[in-house]
């Protein structure tokens, strides 16, 4: 350690105001806080409100998206085995997802932070934290074997129009990584949908069973083949073909564990919008005039992406809505609304991603309104005690 | 100015910013953000956006022409009324010209030929410009910001054909081979052909404008 903060003394005279470097002062800056705690202390008027700073809250969702990266990894050595019918050791496959899924990583983090790294040199910010956990996501919604340039293209399209645009992190309206999901949903739609590309290896084709289908569960579900749908605990353990990181409620459940105890994650959304796509469902059962409406409820919950929007998307503090009322409103309408696009599109057979994206664009209106709703019950209370003093 | 005797020059340094303003300074799309919504809607592909172009173009120009001739003679009450009849007279020519000589793309463009009449551009210039300018400036100023709005027209019709469809004008441009299904891994964006991509381009186009033109940037 002490070698690396005599390298870093040694070369921050070129990057300081006068120095020849200073161009590239927030590089240094941000290499210089990644290895160290600064040193510098607040000058003027000190506004603690809470210990967590940007860096921290960051590390607590990375670490909670570890179980879903790691089953993931497992899950696409797993069902690549299956496809392929040879049967594989647990560490064999977990090796297997491990380099089919690490490329992804890669190519989302350096196109992500190359980008915030140059936003950040040309404004004279300082680069922040707020790529490391969008970067992380971004792989876990994509389909495994999607190219890498179409996830770089997506990545860069996601941080530039979706986050620099507006002013870089936390002035976001939309959250990123799902941004870049919804760019090569619409884009590429050949790269995210169908059978072929949830699976690795299937779209080669090479080596594959007879008689092996790549379809998720959700495709069943929207086809109506209910009997094709795995058992609730498959669905649930997360044995199925999906997105990288969307298969293991378990998993997600984890995380989400630690992000409720964290109080990073705001629970409120979780909870209502698993109560909205409960209700949802269960007005679906009820009246239930085509196949789709008679899945049971319980299984929309495990099914495709929702369990991990829920969790990870729509709990995102920037994008989502601020009031504590707000969230309530907020998070069961996107449970609502998934369950809806899920139901009644049949173009779309999975919805969370478009209602998240959708409730991002109305979280401001909601916020707006509740804070209203305070400033109006606040004036009439001190009407009142006014009145009773008169 | 009416006693005025010289006559000025056909190509005046004010004639030629007339002309050259729209282009940059003054656009109509990027500055003014006029006529969006036609700007939106016609350009998935270079030819119908192109046509598009030259009819309003002719049609900024004359109408600017017409009612600038007209001006004096117009009741001030009923002007609206009287412009949008020269002006729905000049789209009702376009369109005929373009399903005479160009029928294909006549009906690629379809309603949006007619829909010219309420472009925002022809009205906003004819009230602005033509109704207290003479004829000659008053036409160079139509003809000026028709081109400020093709020229946009095109650049984002240019994007999103080459990258959405892989041609420009019709011609395949990216190598055949390069595709995923005749083996090689390249694929055309299929958000291009949406229209919030065009929303997202004329953006783009806005946000590189004005970091090379600072003065354009509001306070």
């Amino acid at each position: 350690m002490k070698f690396l903060r005599d390298i870093l003394d040694k070369v921050k005279p070129a990057f300081e105001k006068d120095g020849k470097l200073k161009m590239f002062h927030a590089t240094f800056e941000a290499f210089e806080s990644f290895l160290f705690v600064p040193n510098s202390t607040t000058k003027k008027g000190v506004h603690v409100r809470d210990a967590n700073d940007l860096k921290h809250v960051m590390t607590v969702v990375i670490v909670a998206l570890l179980p879903t990266l790691l089953f993931g990894m497992w899950n696409v050595g797993y069902q690549h085995a299956l496809a392929t019918g040879g049967a594989a050791a647990f560490g064999e496959m977990l090796w297997f997802g491990f380099l089919k899924v690490l490329p992804l990583i890669v190519v989302s983090y350096v196109v992500g932070l190359g980008i915030e790294f140059i936003a950040a040199q040309l404004r004279g910010h300082e680069v922040n934290e707020g790529f490391l956990v969008t970067g992380m996501l971004i792989p876990l919604i994509m389909p495994v074997d999607c190219p890498l340039w179409i996830v770089g293209l997506a990545t860069a399209f996601a941080v530039i129009i979706g986050k620099e645009v507006f002013g870089g992190t936390g002035m976001n309206i939309f959250n990123p990584a799902l941004l870049a999901r919804a760019f090569v949903f619409f884009a590429y739609p050949s790269q995210i949908s169908g059978t072929k590309v949830w699976v690795s290896g299937l779209g080669s084709g090479e080596g594959v069973i007879d008689g092996f289908s790549g379809a998720t569960p959700l495709a069943y579900a929207g086809a109506g083949e209910f009997s094709q749908i795995p058992s609730f605990s498959d669905l649930f353990f997360g044995f199925i073909p999906g997105s990288i990181g969307e298969t293991s409620t378990l998993a997600i459940l984890l995380g989400a564990a630690i992000l409720i105890y964290t109080g990073i994650g705001s629970w409120k959304v979780m909870l209502a919008c698993t109560a909205g796509a409960v209700g949802t469902g269960l007005l679906c059962n009820a009246v239930a005039v085509n196949a789709y409406m008679e899945l049971p409820v319980y299984y929309h919950l495990v099914l495709g992406g929702f369990a991990f929007g829920a969790v990870f998307m729509a709990t995102d503090p920037v994008s989502g809505a601020q009031t504590e009322a707000g969230k309530w409103i907020y998070g069961f309408l996107i449970g609502v609304l998934a369950i809806v696009i899920r139901v009644f599109n049949p173009g779309y057979p999975e919805g969370m991603m478009l209602a998240i994206l959708f409730m991002n664009a109305f979280a401001p209106l909601i916020d707006y309104y509740i804070v209203g709703a305070n400033i109006k019950r606040r004036l009439k209370r001190a009407k009142l005690s006014k009145e009773e003093k008169k | 100015m009416t006693g005025q005797k010289e006559k000025e020059p056909l190509f005046s340094t004010k004639i030629l910013r007339l002309l050259m303003t729209p282009i940059n300074k003054g656009n109509p799309i990027t500055v003014l953000v006029l006529g969006v919504c036609s700007s939106l809607a016609v350009t998935a592909k270079m030819k119908p956006a192109m046509v598009m172009a030259i009819s309003v173009i002719v049609v900024t120009g004359f109408a600017s022409f017409i009612i600038s001739l007209l001006r004096n003679t117009i009741p001030n009450r009923i002007r609206i009324i009287v412009q949008l009849v020269v002006v729905a007279a000049l789209v009702i020519l376009v369109d005929q010209v373009l399903r005479a000589y160009a029928y294909e793309v006549s009906k690629q463009l379809s309603v949006f030929v007619g829909l010219i009449i309420t472009n925002c551009i022809i009205m906003g210039r004819i009230e602005a410009f033509a109704l207290g300018n003479k004829p000659w400036p008053s036409f160079v100023d139509g003809i000026g910001n028709g081109i400020g709005y093709g020229l946009i027209l095109i650049l984002v019709a240019f994007f999103r054909e080459l990258l959405g469809s892989g041609t420009l004008f019709g011609y395949q441009v990216i190598p055949e081979n390069w595709y995923i299904a005749q083996g090689g891994f390249y694929e055309n964006n299929g958000l291009m052909i949406l229209p919030p991509m065009a929303l997202i381009m004329v953006g783009v186009i806005i946000w590189v404008q004005r970091s090379f033109n600072k003065q354009l940037i509001e306070k």
